[in-house]
């Protein structure tokens, strides 16, 4: 099967086979890639991210249903923690999903971490283009269960949505640093149960401190998730969002930056990886791991004389 | 840097899934990815996963006794989209007598009830493509 004409046509299983081999790291993903790289820029990419258990996969499986009413096609990468111990992985979102699973219109994947720290890899970007080739409208990325810091995310979304619940800190936890400052939308999900309204007030006050720096003020929406309750406005929301980014040549600038860290990250992994295999091929890294560690030299000088040698 | 990718699931309407938790923990332990899709899978709803998720492995749970129709036609239904090379396991509730058919239907191997989670690691291992 040739997995990029087939994947153009709209078999759902190159589509599959294909980020099989981004997430593999197969030789022909590459190539893949290549390829289908003409064919993206035309989903619009929503991110989905906060702490685990706020509901981020029912919330997905409702605004899913949503654009499909609207008939628009869905993508969603939906990523669950890789254990660093086993390299297992227990990927759980699609129970959440289950109802979308036969609608034609909607393609789930589920990936696991495998090592990377900021909650999303270069190969979720990959496998989002590959959904966006395939002829996606609105590709949902739905992160791994996040705690303070896993902000990468904004550099993989046209929009980005935090999901919330109430009881998880007080108002000191709504003005430190981290992923409460990406969200471009909130959602306090689970809204019936006690200290939603006092959540709400705390991250308003957050953002009122926020006031002069932008003038996008991240709309907080009230959501119960399960009952369907508050999609609808949800969906008024992200839909301002990629408005106003859209007529402020924010957009542009998000897709600049990202265009700019993808070259930045083949670029690292390539040169990485090329200078890394000469020195196993050639048998230098043993021998410079025992100078190193004889301290007859130090790692500065070794990569400053690799490099010097190997990138004329 | 390939990972082996198992599908368990449960097809049918029997509410029992505690024996495909414990297997689905035990694939985790051994290192493959599992994609865990919970109860009340029609046959359709999981050839479908499978064939999303592009699984090397799809391990399947009964204790209703609709094996004999449920399981072949996963089975089946993996084939018409093409997904030729995916190891298919079972377990369950199953009567000794009903197994040779099942393996005829192409189910690669039937593990019931008192098989150590060990065997199904062992297994799957020694046969993925």
């Amino acid at each position: 099967m040739d997995i990029v004409e087939e994947l153009l046509k709209g078999n759902r299983l190159a589509l599959s086979r294909a980020i099989t081999a981004i997430e593999n790291e197969y030789d022909e993903a590459m190539d893949i890639m290549k390829k289908l790289y003409p064919h993206t820029g035309h989903a619009f990419v929503l991110g989905i991210t906060g702490p685990p258990g706020a509901g981020k996969s029912t919330l997905t499986d409702k605004l899913a249903r949503a654009y499909r009413a609207q008939g628009k096609t869905v993508g969603i990468i939906a990523i669950d923690p890789t254990s660093p111990f086993t390299g297992g992985a227990i990927l759980g979102d699609r129970i959440r999903m289950n109802g979308l699973t036969m609608d034609e219109g909607v393609f789930i994947r589920s990936m696991g971490t495998r090592g990377s720290l900021g909650g999303l890899s270069h190969k979720t970007a990959d496998a989002v283009k590959a959904m966006d080739a395939f002829g996606k409208d609105i590709i949902f990325v739905e992160t791994v269960g996040v705690g303070q810091s896993e902000v990468d995310i904004v550099k993989a979304a046209d929009t980005t949505m935090v999901v919330l619940i109430p009881g998880m800190g007080d108002d000191i936890q709504a003005i430190k640093a981290g992923i409460l400052e990406i969200g471009d939308v909130f959602t306090i999900n689970k809204a019936d149960h006690d200290g939603a309204d006092k959540l709400v007030r705390e991250m308003n006050m957050m953002l009122d401190l926020d006031g002069l720096m932008t003038d996008w003020r991240p709309p907080i929406q009230k959501v119960i998730a399960s009952q369907n309750e508050g999609i609808t406005e949800t969906i008024e929301n992200i839909e301002k969002h990629f408005k106003y980014i859209s007529e402020n040549g924010i957009l542009a600038k998000r897709r600049t930056e990202r265009s700019k860290n993808e070259m930045l990250d083949v670029l690292h992994s390539n040169i990485g990886s090329y200078i890394t295999n000469k020195l196993v091929e050639t048998g230098k890294m043993d021998e410079y791991v025992e100078q190193i560690k004889a301290r007859e030299t130090d790692p500065y000088t070794v990569v400053s004389n690799v490099m010097k040698d190997m990138l004329k | 840097m390939a990972k082996v990718r198992v599908l368990v699931a449960k097809p049918g309407l029997d509410g029992h899934d505690r024996g495909a938790k414990v297997v689905a923990r035990a694939l985790r332990d051994a290192g493959f990815e599992v994609i865990y899709t919970g109860l009340r899978q029609t046959p359709e709803q999981i050839a479908e996963a499978a064939l999303q998720e592009d699984v090397n492995v799809v391990a399947m749970s009964i204790l209703s006794g609709a094996h004999p129709h449920l399981f072949p036609k996963v089975v089946n239904l993996l084939r018409e989209k093409g997904m030729d090379d995916v190891l298919i396991i079972g377990g369950g509730v199953i009567p000794e007598t009903d197994i040779p058919a099942l393996k005829e239907a192409g189910i690669a191997e039937v593990f019931t009830p008192g098989t150590p989670t060990g065997d199904i690691v062992d297994f799957i291992k020694a046969n993925v493509k």
